[in-house]
């Protein structure tokens, strides 16, 4: 398996203050690969910073090989990452289909009907609310537009930031169930998530960041294995 | 009642249709640039002068030289914005509005400069009105000013709900943040704002000169009038901002009928107070507008 992204030696932040430094991280090509840790570790950071929505100062980000430190987000769109923040995802006032509509723009898919089809399959609950504001949605049906429209650019690594945050535990098997499903159609992921334990489980790999730096990478099923994660980031020992 | 419709409801519609076209360009502009825009009322006034002048050159009917009233409003906002916002657009947004009521002094002076200070009239002479079934007497500007704005109202709203440009705009007014993370170009979203805004107040400088004169203060006159009218229809909800504006229109004429007995409710000389009393009101009761906008 070859590398779809590569982080090396990154240093970013806001404002010259670095909250990531010197992070490393490869994400393999059709994985599932899940950021963890505390609070302030500089998780979302680090995501952010692949899609260049932070100033990094030092470090380089390859994306299928290409170097990709140098590019706007609206440059990387179109080369196939697609990321869907933690909060304030969708549209509110547009419609759920004019929030998919809105995925397109960027990178305007060859067959966009087809796209569209393909999105709704996954999501077959939107399909009775397309015509409805995306506002009025619930929590769960709000993070599935929002994954929705991120899907409809046709992207070859999905970016989620905390896509359980704020949901219902019956919620958080249906979107875990949605990302395995999503890996299947052939995008990779790369996500930070709370509910690290359940994470791990349908994650081929797991990185740990502790203080804005790398602690540990390994297989999901290590990590949920590995006394010193179990203790410190998973809860006890209960796993 | 026939008298009402010709002399109250008519004319209110047509100044309606004025703060209509100006609302809608404050109300987006507040949707994507999250400022209030003083300087619109005098790009009103520059759109109306522009007009003005092309008459001298090509002496038809002045509504058929409305574009060369809209491409001087739309090179004047896209000039302002590319060299007076744009550069304050990182910091809080109080810089842009002072910078905007800047703007609105520049646009004003030019004015007067170019055009001189006193009134001027579009087509000198009295037109006699339009008389329909010989009941309605209606000028035949103001026939023409009501029915152009519901041609624009309708084509905006198809533009914004249809079109590509349209929905990113929404996009954008809706959650700027998430547009970039969708990559979308959100200064090209912004250009088109202006030249959208720069239209429709040029069209509505041209109106409101044609209904009465044209001077340097038209549209600085009409300004808060429209901010109520945007305010009233929700900000950033431009056909709010529509609704809004003959709403204001229609007030301000109508308190003045003879609704009880034989004087005027309210003078006709404070009726242009009834945007402010509506304004206050509205800020105080239900500052979201009638359409939901964004609270200021």
């Amino acid at each position: 398996m070859s590398a779809l992204l590569s982080v090396a030696g990154l240093t970013a932040g806001y404002g010259g203050v670095p909250i990531i430094e010197d992070v490393n991280l490869d994400v393999a090509e059709h994985e599932i690969a899940v950021i963890i840790g505390p609070n302030g570790a500089g998780k979302s950071t680090l995501l952010k910073t692949v899609f260049a929505l932070t100033s990094r100062s030092s470090g380089a980000v390859t994306f299928s090989g290409r170097d990709i430190s140098g590019l706007r987000t609206a440059q990387l769109v179109p080369l196939g990452i697609s990321m869907v923040p933690q909060s304030r995802n969708v549209f509110p006032t547009l419609t759920v289909d004019e929030n998919l509509d809105v995925g397109t723009y960027a990178a305007p898919p060859g067959d966009k009907d087809a796209v569209r089809e393909s999105v709704l399959s996954l999501f077959p609950d939107l399909r009775d609310k397309l015509a409805q504001p995306a506002g009025e949605l619930s929590g769960g049906q709000r993070q599935m537009v929002a994954m929705g429209r991120a899907l409809m650019s046709e992207p070859k690594l999905l970016l989620l930031d905390e896509p359980t945050a704020g949901l219902s535990p019956a919620y958080l098997e249906i979107i875990f169930d949605l990302l395995l499903n999503i890996r299947k159609r052939g995008v990779t992921i790369l996500m930070v998530e709370q509910n690290a334990k359940q994470a791990l489980r349908i994650a081929d790999t797991g990185h740990v960041l502790v203080g804005g730096k790398n602690f540990v990478s390994g297989t999901g099923e290590t990590l949920l294995a590995d006394d010193s994660v179990r203790r410190s980031f998973l809860g006890g020992a209960s796993a | 009642m026939i008298d009402f419709i010709n002399l109250y409801l008519v004319p209110g519609l047509t100044i309606g249709s004025v703060y209509a076209l100006g609302a809608v360009g404050i109300s987006m502009i507040f949707g994507i640039l999250r400022f209030a825009h003083f300087a619109h009322g005098d790009l009103m006034t520059i759109g109306g002068y522009g007009v003005l002048t092309a008459v001298w050159f090509i002496p038809i009917h002045p509504l058929l030289l409305l574009p060369f009233g809209m491409a001087l409003a739309i090179v004047a906002a896209l000039a302002v914005d590319r060299f007076f916002y744009r550069p304050l657009r990182q910091l809080p947004t109080i810089y842009t509005v002072i910078a905007s009521f800047g703007v609105a002094l520049i646009f004003r002076s030019l004015a007067q400069l170019f055009w001189s200070s006193g009134n001027q009239v579009f087509v000198p002479g009295v037109r006699p009105p339009v008389v329909l079934f010989d009941t309605f007497r209606i000028s035949a500007l103001h026939a023409q000013v009501i029915i152009l704005t519901l041609i624009i109202a309708v084509a905006l709203h198809f533009f914004l709900t249809r079109s590509k440009l349209g929905r990113a705009m929404r996009a954008v007014s809706d959650e700027p943040e998430l547009a970039s993370v969708a990559g979308l170009d959100t200064e090209r979203v912004v250009r088109w704002t202006w030249v959208i805004g720069a239209a429709l107040a040029a069209a509505a400088g041209v109106f409101a000169g044609m209904d009465t004169s044209m001077h340097p203060n038209l549209g600085w006159n009409l300004l808060l009038a429209m901010f109520a009218a945007a305010v009233l229809g929700g900000i950033g909800k431009p056909m709010g901002a529509i609704a809004g504006g003959l709403i204001i229109g229609i007030a301000e004429e109508t308190v003045t009928y003879t609704w009880f007995g034989g004087e005027p409710l309210i003078s006709p000389s404070y009726k242009s107070a009834v945007a402010f009393f509506i304004m206050v009101a509205l800020l105080l009761f239900r500052p979201q507008g009638l359409f939901k906008g964004r609270l200021l």
